[in-house]
């Protein structure tokens, strides 16, 4: 186990290494001269020169990547072009929101999902199981953009249920609640589909073994079999494979942040690719890369621990 | 057209008409089918089907709702919102269709090469496959966008960079158990070389349960595209796609809420078309796929 957790966080490292490196390429490969964009065309060839030498984009292509990585480590981003405030500063500023977010994504999954996929073991095979389960695949098919502007346009705009746009007020507990229910519900509906199917497909596993048959050969009623027994064990897989799919919920996220126009990191990035403001972009890039990294770091080490068959395959 | 003889009728089926009736023995397989093929014949057929031009512009006509003239109603510019979700198809089938296979083409390339090659190469690959599927698909979307300006090339190169690596992944695996089948062996010693091995034994036995991950790819393909022309780093305006027809409604979503509805039903139809197609396919065809999944 030591040694595949050893193994796994190296591959994590190089993986966040590498990804440093592709963004430093890309913005080598960017038509261009950076003093000439960042000056306008007043610029004097001095002036240019003296940028360059502060940017320290005179220095050979090495030297300046060995910089950017040395900066990334102590956490420095760079500076943003417009504000002039820290990158890190604003990144971690905004994180928090859609940590929020995609949490209550997960928890929307999690409140539907399950019991969806425990209904639909107890009543499988039947139309009811059948219908639960075209539920689940239309859920995890629908773009979750479409369903965060089919909400916002039902629920915020015609009804006028819930906030349409912005997190809520500061310190305002309730408020920030009552803005985030649709875009979460956005981004969580996907999981709940997703979810649905693995409970059930665990749970049926699960309905199998002896002490679920003992427990029914003492007369237990099967809902109670069901929730009381067997989803303990049912839950297990599912709850590590929530690491990979944060992924997915960060994109959701992104599109749900622009869509009701919440402060995050998503609605960061999108409005920074607007202006073109890289150190912006990349920074925030970085961040959500190594956070989603550091995820499936998790959910494999998590998945590996309970199931000793996972290590031998790195 | 004659009725099929008897012997004809009586003939033995062969493993792809089986596959074919299982699909349709689903009823979420035929309901998958039947939107697929409305939306390709939507499609092929976009300028006869569409009753407007989709980019003629007619400023009096603005933000009507939907009538007899204008099914989905007009856009902020006066523009038909139905013929711009017809033409809206071709370009979602376009953008699904290119990406998907040079996503194939070059993850099956260097799959086949991590598969086969030395094991450093074989590390090299699985580590740079690794690292790009590492990015949130969205945030690699926005970077690229960042660097090389919003078009549709950007979003082929993002679906490329996102799916080839997924499938040279699976290519790899495949062809790393294949290495060591006894038929591949004996091949090498009758003097094979790499070329000949790879195409004329490991891609027949790989491209098949590829071809079915792919089509279920499509609708996420369909919704990379909507989602970026959405944002406005997709197709360029004018041309219609679902995306841009979504964003012009999103701007109006105070007053006109059918854009908005219009915009979005087709992506609604399509990824659950593609998506219940898929699902039958891949049961009718290789049950066994449903676990790498």
């Amino acid at each position: 186990m030591f040694l595949f957790a050893l193994r796994r966080s190296a591959l994590a490292c190089a993986i966040i290494f590498c990804a440093i490196a592709l963004l430093f390429g890309m913005i080598y490969i960017v038509p261009g001269d950076p003093a000439s964009v960042a000056l306008g065309p007043l610029a004097t060839p001095e002036i240019k020169a003296a940028f360059r030498a502060q940017m320290g984009l005179d220095q050979p292509v090495t030297t300046q990547f060995f910089i950017f990585l040395s900066h990334v480590f102590t956490g420095d981003l760079g500076i943003d072009l417009f504000s002039n405030r820290r990158v890190t500063e604003i990144v971690f500023e905004a994180l928090p929101y859609t940590i929020a977010l995609t949490a209550s994504g997960i928890g929307w999954a999690i409140a539907l999902g399950v019991p969806l996929g425990c209904w639909s073991a107890i009543h499988r095979e039947t139309w009811l199981d059948r219908i639960a389960g075209v539920f689940a695949v239309a859920a995890i098919a629908v773009p979750s953009f479409v369903v965060a502007l089919y909400a916002l346009l039902l629920f915020a705009v015609e009804l006028n249920w819930f906030p349409a746009i912005g997190a809520g007020a500061r310190g305002n507990l309730g408020d920030q609640l009552a803005h985030l229910v649709l875009p979460s519900f956005a981004i969580g509906l996907g999981w709940v589909g997703y979810l649905a199917r693995l409970v059930r497909a665990s749970m049926l596993e699960v309905l199998g073994e002896n002490h679920i048959r003992t427990a029914r050969a003492y007369g237990l009623p099967e809902r109670r079999i069901v929730f009381r027994y067997a989803l303990r064990l049912a839950v297990l897989p599912t709850v590590t494979l929530l690491g990979v799919g944060i992924g997915n919920l960060l994109s959701g996220a992104v599109f749900a942040e622009i869509v009701f126009a919440r402060p995050g990191a998503g609605k960061l990035v999108f409005d920074a690719v607007v202006t073109r403001n890289f150190p912006i972009v990349s920074g925030a890039v970085l961040v959500t890369t190594a956070l989603f990294t550091l995820c499936t770091l998790a959910s494999d080490l998590l998945i590996a621990w309970l199931d000793p068959r996972v290590r031998a395959n790195l | 057209m004659s009725a099929p003889t008897f012997e004809e009728a009586t003939a033995p089926v062969p493993q792809r008409r089986s596959a074919l009736r299982h699909l349709l023995a689903d009823p979420l397989g035929r309901f998958g089918l039947t939107l697929v093929l409305v939306i390709l014949l939507t499609a092929i057929f976009a300028d006869a089907i569409a009753p407007y031009n989709p980019t003629a512009i007619a400023v009096p006509n603005r933000l009507q709702g939907p009538s007899l003239a204008h099914l989905f109603g007009t856009d902020q510019l006066g523009r038909d919102v139905f013929s711009r979700v017809v033409l809206g198809a071709r370009i979602a089938l376009e953008v699904a269709l290119v990406a998907i296979t040079l996503a194939l083409a070059v993850g099956g390339a260097l799959g086949l090469a991590a598969g086969y090659g030395p094991r450093w190469l074989d590390g090299i690959l699985v580590l740079v496959f690794d690292t790009i599927r590492s990015f949130p698909t969205i945030m690699f979307a926005l970077a690229l966008v960042t660097l090389i300006g919003p078009s549709l090339e950007t979003v082929i190169v993002v679906v490329v960079a996102t799916f080839a690596p997924s499938y040279g992944r699976i290519v790899r695996t495949q062809t790393q158990a294949l290495k060591h089948a006894e038929f591949i062996l004996a091949e090498r010693s009758l003097g094979a070389g790499a070329v000949r091995i790879l195409a004329v034994h490991a891609v027949p036995n790989i491209v098949g349960p590829l071809f079915i991950l792919a089509s279920m790819d499509v609708p996420v393909v369909i919704t990379i595209e909507a989602g970026l022309s959405f944002l406005g780093f997709g197709v360029r305006p004018p041309t219609p796609s679902w995306g841009t027809v979504l964003n012009d409604g999103y701007a109006f979503i105070g007053n006109t809420p059918w854009i908005i509805l219009a915009g979005g039903l087709p992506l609604v139809l399509s990824t659950l078309g593609f998506t219940f197609l898929g699902e039958a396919l891949r049961d009718a065809i290789d049950p066994r796929l449903r676990k790498e999944i």
